[in-house]
């Protein structure tokens, strides 16, 4: 399997002349690279001749270019380590935009390296041509290319190295078929030194200092952690700020997990689908400690009246999100482990019991909740997979329904073990990310999670999963619709029902003729069950279709661009019986903390 | 709720101060460095008023200068997403600073025997070169700040203006004042 292979990072290689196209392999081996995710072609075909005599790289052949993208952005969010990505020129390489683009809006690392056409053909409209530098330049970190072999060695060092430093983000390095043919002398440098780039770790001691006197004069403190929190792995600072200060958290979607929602602090997901009284906490709170969070525009709805009687505290990596949405009082740029070590040692825990009193009471009185009844549910089924899994897994979701109500059902406990698309909100992500994080991650099961629509757009890759008997449970939540979209027609169209009904195969067959054990469950008795055997099998994916109810909503909501005030929570459950009584339905509650 | 100054993005607010900037970047002189420049512009609805770039004393940095307007919320974003870029070195915003600064304008202006020598006056008043000459036109070269190439646009247009092109401003920051 590839992560246990042993890499010979082998300097006796240092000073010898060799093509361009093997000092590329040897940089990667340099670097560590544990698997490539790539597709060849007439570009970068040298490359790959190159990839047979240095086999110490572990080369996953995927099925189209954009789910080697997302397997490089899986891999790199369950493991912390760079994704990466190899490909052909033209089509190979503009497949490979849309992950790229998802790559950038949620901070992945990911180094893609594309082939091109030989420099002296470059704009020419030469065959398979495409200026993949330009077309990416404003979705990618940085980008390269490469004019000269004796740049290249260089140039990947200084890729990995921006593409993990600072606030994380793909880098693409473009690879021209005659320099990477052409020879020099191979040496790969000890470390890059960039003029340019110098991210900011360490933490103004004098902005701590302010941050810290705001928190020890707080009544009523919330703390808002994001994917920064994950990013510096800094779970166990937050959680000791947390409970030094007895401040309750709330996390933003790529922020589930940092903070452990079995913690009574934990007040789960803020924002659009967050939890009512996450929600609620903000707006009433007198300071507000955001920790690598980025204000987008999902958590704060109508800017004005985020939070507006706190004063704001924020702690980011990355200078320009700050005041980028929301104006802060105290900013502090830096990395969220260092700057929350400096932080703990100078706050002073007040008192906050009538505030977590507060909010407690709000808990029991707006908790998370569904509808119970004979139909299958997907909160359902999510609950029960938070509970079996006691939060153990890697869980990725795709974009819709579905990812709201794993974010909210599934109990986050371990940073790194929920995946998703969250800034570009890419659909068909999850079946190849889980993938990517499948071959990263040995010790923990890899669920993928995905809706009808999205498991579609990247259904090919179940032929790469099985190919590698990789032990994932492909999860399809089926309710037959592109249920977001639905539940927005629904709610603010008027329920004028606009092309969001689906015609599917029948994925049993399909995923059969990929080769996965497959089943489909289609009432809540079947559930647990189906659970647990997917869970016990660990010969190669299997697939489980759950048959939802088609229209269900998620709750609750707060409409995009609105406040606290418009939030929408889950409706009473009223039903009619046939006799014309109104009944009140069962309801499931979940509670966060 | 408390109504306070909660948002930063009046970017679609024409009514907030806008006010005039000159940044000044020194840039990596790599292969489409200007392109990331100029792009992040385009990308981020920024303003350009003018953008100049060229080599500096060091032959691998380049300064581009440009013109931009904003309120303060929008300037601090452009600074802080021009810095961001790996290539950038430094950005300094010169409005805060004492700078001098350079616009260079070439001008055809129709003209007559009987306009010529009026034309000339002008430009000398200018301190402009005459740089081409024709029976019908006179290309005149100007340089100074903005308001001084304004001035003399305005001067030149009764005869009628055939032609124009300015470079935008250049600026580099004063010593004289002492420094900061
Ligand atoms: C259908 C749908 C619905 C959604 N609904 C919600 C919702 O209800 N609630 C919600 O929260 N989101 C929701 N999202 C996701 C939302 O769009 C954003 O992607 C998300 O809120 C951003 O999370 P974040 O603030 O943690 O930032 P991230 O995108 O994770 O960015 C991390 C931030 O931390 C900083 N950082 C990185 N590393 C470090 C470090 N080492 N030290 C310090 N700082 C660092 C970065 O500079 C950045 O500012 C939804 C998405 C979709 C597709
Ligand atoms: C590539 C892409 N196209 C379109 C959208 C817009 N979109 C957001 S959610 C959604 C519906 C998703 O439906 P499905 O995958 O069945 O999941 P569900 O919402 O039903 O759980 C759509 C079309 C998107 N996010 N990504």
């Amino acid at each position: 399997m590839p992560h246990s292979k042993v890499h010979n990072a082998n300097h006796n290689h240092f000073g010898k002349s060799m093509t361009g196209s093997e000092i590329f392999v040897r940089c990667l081996i340099e670097e560590g690279v544990e698997v490539v995710f790539g597709y060849p072609g007439g570009a970068i075909i040298g490359v790959y001749d190159a990839l047979v005599d240095l086999s110490d790289i572990n080369h996953v052949l995927v099925r189209h270019e954009q789910g080697a993208t997302h397997a490089a952005e899986g891999y790199a969010k369950a493991t912390g380590k760079p994704g990466v990505v190899l490909v052909t020129s033209g089509p190979g390489a503009t497949n490979t935009v849309t992950g790229i683009a998802d790559a950038y809006m949620d901070s992945v690392p990911i180094v893609v390296f594309s082939g091109q056409v030989p420099l002296k053909l470059i704009g020419n409209d030469a065959f398979q041509e495409a200026d993949i530098v330009g077309i990416t330049r404003p979705i990618t970190k940085h980008n390269y290319l490469v004019k000269d072999v004796r740049d290249l060695a260089r140039i990947i060092k200084e890729a990995f190295y921006i593409a993990t430093t600072g606030r994380p983000g793909p880098v693409l390095v473009d690879l021209p078929k005659d320099v990477m043919a052409q020879k020099t002398i191979f040496e790969y440098p000890k470390s890059v030194h960039l003029r340019s780039y110098n991210p900011v770790v360490e933490g103004h001691m004098k902005q701590v200092k302010k941050a810290a006197d705001l928190i020890n004069g707080a009544k009523r403190p919330v703390l808002y952690v994001g994917g920064g929190v994950i990013n510096s792995n800094a779970s166990a600072e937050l959680a000791a700020l947390a409970e030094k200060l007895q401040c309750p958290v709330t996390t933003t979607l790529h922020g589930l997990g940092s903070f452990s929602e079995n913690n009574p602090l934990s007040m789960g997901m803020l924002g659009m689908h967050g939890t009512w009284y996450s929600n609620v906490a903000v707006s009433y709170c007198d300071v507000l400690i955001a920790v690598g969070a980025r204000f987008d525009d999902r958590v704060t709805g109508k800017v004005e009246a985020f939070a507006a009687e706190a004063k704001k505290i924020h702690i980011d990596i990355d200078p320009s999100a700050i005041s980028k949405n929301v104006m802060v009082d105290v900013p502090i740029v830096g990395d969220v482990k260092k700057v929350l070590k400096k932080l703990i040692d100078l706050v002073q825990p007040a008192d906050t019991s009538d505030w977590l009193k507060t909010i407690d009471q709000w808990k029991k009185e707006h908790p998370l909740r569904y509808k119970v009844g004979n139909a299958l549910r997907a909160q359902y089924v999510i609950h029960k997979l938070g509970e079996i899994t006691k939060g153990n897994a890697v869980v990725v979701t795709d974009v819709g329904q579905h990812q709201m109500w794993t974010a909210q059902f599934f109990n986050w406990v371990h940073a790194r073990s929920h995946i998703t698309s969250g800034g570009l909100g890419t659909m068909g992500f999850s079946l190849p990310a889980a993938m990517g994080a499948a071959f990263g991650r040995k010790d923990l099961p890899v669920i993928s999670i995905s809706g009808d629509g999205g498991f579609q757009m990247n259904v090919q890759e179940m032929a790469t999963i099985v190919e590698h008997k990789l032990p994932m449970k492909i999860f399809l939540i089926n309710n037959g619709f592109l249920g977001m979209v639905r539940q927005w027609q629904e709610l603010f169209w008027r329920r004028r029902y606009s092309h969001v009904e689906l015609y599917n195969p029948d994925f049993v067959k399909l995923a059969e003729a990929y080769g996965a054990r497959a089943s489909k469950v289609t009432e809540p008795g079947q559930v647990e069950g189906a659970i647990r055997s997917a869970m016990e099998y660990n010969e190669g994916p299997v697939f489980v279709e759950f048959a939802v109810a088609k229209e269900d909503n998620v709750y609750p909501m707060i409409p995009a661009g609105q406040t606290v005030n418009e939030m929408l929570d889950t409706p009473e459950p009223v039903a009619v019986t046939a006799e014309g009584d109104v009944a009140v339905e069962e309801m499931m509650i979940l509670t966060k903390g | 709720m408390a109504k306070t100054a909660n948002t930063a993005s009046a970017k679609a607010n024409g009514e907030e101060k806008e006010q005039k900037h000159t940044i000044s970047i020194l840039v990596e002189n790599k292969f489409g460095a200007f392109n990331r420049i100029a792009g992040l512009f385009a990308a981020k609805g920024y303003n350009i008023d003018s953008l100049t770039v060229g080599p500096t004393e060091e032959g691998d940095i380049s300064r581009m200068t440009v013109v931009t307007r904003g309120d303060d919320q929008i300037i601090e974003q452009i600074t802080k997403q021009l810095n961001k870029l790996i290539d950038t070195i430094k950005v300094v915003d010169l409005t805060f600073e004492s700078f001098v600064e350079r616009e260079l304008v070439l001008i055809k202006v129709q003209s007559t025997t009987e306009s010529r020598s009026e034309i000339m006056q002008i430009a000398e008043i200018f301190r402009a070169k005459v740089v081409d000459i024709s029976s019908k036109t006179l290309t005149l070269e100007a340089t100074g700040s903005e308001q001084k190439v304004d001035a003399i646009i305005a001067m030149l247009k009764p005869f009628g203006v055939k032609e124009l092109a300015r470079t935008g401003r250049v600026a580099l920051k004063r010593e004289f004042q002492g420094d900061v």
